[in-house]
């Protein structure tokens, strides 16, 4: 309709333009949303891939492969619960670290840093975000590892080694490496994570609310206690999630700095390992179609959903935030 | 009588004052402690970059970019890794734009309200922060396994999987920036819904998307634990894609826990390339977005 008036009000080579549209549109529309599938598709195929490779050890093991704790090639019995172990050990640890840091981080950028500082402040923390994993991995063997060898586990060892009920988390040799080490280079990593998503929350609060509390008389920090914490807490939470996320699926920094051992012990500096960094180590020496390399992919598979779940209740929780602003 | 009420006033006003002064103390320390935390990261941040440049420095030398990499004790260089991620990132980065770029677009333009928009946006986000090494292990699965042997495009497909939804996210939030108004006059002129995309949304935020598609080739330089299982690093010079192929990030990883002395520099030297490149990329993009605010 709307081509015939057209035509008729200004005639000429118009009446090309209805044509043209008929294909274009539709194929641009489409080419779009077939790479919006195509996304969809990815996703599905990485898991039914890890799925798919590792139901050689699901259908050997079964459960037992999420509840033994052996790792033997010479017997080709292989269990998921040491590695498992490590990956929630050292990511709890990073984030008993990470978070305090980073609330201090953020508090510091939005509460007390004057505008010409908390810009660039904000910048070396986000480029800390920015650092390679891998560098961090060479930075923690060769300046961090030393150090906690040489300082800090042997002063542990000596102030909480004999400590009744602590004993067992600070005793053993002071190599410098494992679970401990593991968690502090998480820490480090994960920490611009959640300090950035913990600044965009308590900047997105709405100034009138901190004001008439400063109003009132509170100090700055009654007013981040009363005010901006209880009103920004489902979104700080879901930071922290986000954070949890990336500490569970981190390999490179791990490996360089966690002993890779599969044993499951109390103490804090024997040497563990993750599910990400055993992948990391073993994966080039499995054979193809080997029980080990079904055994590996079927722990990417156990990771996969770790970390989606990890993942999914981040976003949620982020969502939520953001719907209350 | 007279006396009582001063009296009661400034033990009120003492207790108060008290109150007061405790929370001004409690302030004070919180303080303290958040700068202490700042402190500590940028100290983390500093000691990083610190040990990078004085370990590398000394084997960043013309011969160490000139040569390739050699059995130890021969004075071998970078020039295949360093060759290597340039080709891998670039063509992951020329494979994987335009599928985030389309989905993006898919996602601001098309998809308001439909359930596979939902979808594809959810598990895109999911990619966003999916371990990487994951990644890894599915191209090995559908591009190695099958070959039976290690290759540079197994290591492209790889790195092109995490650039497409950091593009996703950066083209979705940049293209809902863009004013609905200026939608709308183009389409009030007759131009098709297509042209109004590419030639109004896209181009108006075109900083924006610059930025997203810096920041995907700042991160896939680093990336080190997909290509263990897909390009695996190549100790000599190929730039074949059908052969294994090195990488700076696989060759930190290699050389670093060596036993030679002229190895664990050349790890040291790729450290202080990749993190000086990875972090000149985010700042150029930072600077460059942040002229898109103003």
């Amino acid at each position: 309709m709307g081509a015939e008036v057209s035509l008729r009000t200004t005639g000429g080579p118009e009446h090309h333009a209805p044509v043209r549209r008929s294909w274009a549109d539709p194929a641009f529309a489409g080419l779009a949303r077939a790479c919006g599938i195509a996304v969809l598709i990815l996703i599905s195929g990485i898991i039914a891939v890890m799925l798919f490779g590792g139901r050689q050890a699901f259908s050997t093991f079964g459960l037992g492969f999420l509840t033994s704790s052996v790792w033997n090639p010479v017997l080709h019995h292989y269990g998921a619960l040491a590695p498992m172990f490590g990956t929630i050990v050292t990511s709890f640890i990073g984030l008993v670290i990470a978070v305090p840091l980073a609330f201090g981080v953020a508090f510091c950028l939005t509460e007390m840093a004057p505008g010409w500082l908390s810009g660039p402040l904000g910048t070396a923390v986000e480029l800390l975000a920015a650092v390679p994993s891998i560098i961090f991995g060479m930075w923690g063997f060769f300046v961090i590892v030393p150090i906690m060898a040489q300082h800090i586990q042997p002063a542990l060892i000596h102030s909480l080694g004999r400590v009744p009920f602590l004993h067992p988390f600070f005793s053993g040799a002071p190599f410098g490496t494992g679970l401990l080490t593991g968690g502090l280079i998480l820490a480090v990593m994960v920490t611009p994570f959640i300090a950035a998503v913990m600044r965009d929350v308590f900047n997105s609060m709405p100034p009138v609310l901190k004001e008439s509390a400063y109003g009132l008389g509170s100090t700055r920090w009654d007013v981040m206690r009363r005010v901006v914490l209880p009103w920004s807490r489902t979104a700080v939470i879901g930071g922290i999630m986000l954070g949890l996320g990336r500490a569970l699926g981190e390999t490179m920094a791990i490996t360089f700095v966690i002993g890779n051992t599969n044993r499951i012990s109390a103490s804090l500096f024997s040497p563990g390992n993750t599910i990400a960094s055993l992948i990391a180590l073993e994966f080039p020496e499995s054979e193809a179609g080997s029980l080990k390399l079904s055994s590996l992919l079927a722990l990417g598979f156990v990771l996969m959903v770790i970390s989606f779940i990890t993942l999914a209740c981040s976003r949620a929780l982020l969502r939520r935030g953001r719907l209350v602003r | 009588m007279s006396t009582t009420m001063p009296d009661l006033a400034s033990a009120a006003h003492r207790r108060h004052s008290g109150l007061l002064r405790r929370r001004r103390n409690i302030d004070h320390v919180v303080t303290a402690l958040c700068a202490v935390a700042t402190f500590i990261v940028l100290a983390a941040l500093v000691s990083i970059l610190f040990t990078l440049v004085s370990n590398g420095i000394r084997g960043l030398t013309f011969s160490t970019l000139t040569r390739v990499t050699t059995p130890p004790g021969n004075g071998g260089g970078l020039l295949n890794p360093i060759i290597g991620s340039i080709i891998q990132t670039a063509m992951a980065t020329l494979i994987g734009t335009p599928v985030g770029l389309l989905a993006g677009i898919y996602l601001a333009e098309y998809g308001a309200g439909s359930q596979i928009a939902n979808a594809v946006r959810f598990v895109s986000d999911m990619l966003l922060s999916a371990p990487s090494i994951l990644v890894g292990l599915f191209v090995y699965l559908i591009l190695v396994a099958p070959f039976g042997h290690f290759s540079g495009i197994a290591g492209v497909a790889a790195l092109a999987i995490l650039v497409i939804p950091i593009v996703v996210r950066t083209t979705e939030d940049m293209l809902r920036l863009v004013p609905l108004s200026m939608r709308e006059a183009a389409a009030a002129l007759g131009a098709p819904r297509w042209k109004v995309i590419m030639l109004v949304s896209v181009r108006a935020a075109k900083r924006g998307l610059m930025t997203g598609v810096l920041l995907a080739i700042a991160r896939i330089a680093g990336e080190t634990a997909p290509l263990l299982f897909t390009s695996l690093g190549n100790l000599n010079w190929s730039v074949s894609l059908g052969q294994p192929m090195a990488s700076l990030p696989v060759t930190i990883y290699q050389y670093a826990g060596s036993a030679y002395d002229d190895w664990v520099q050349l790890a040291w030297t790729s450290a202080l390339l990749i993190t000086a490149g990875v972090l000149l990329i985010n700042i150029v993009a930072r600077v460059g977005l942040r002229g898109e605010d103003r």
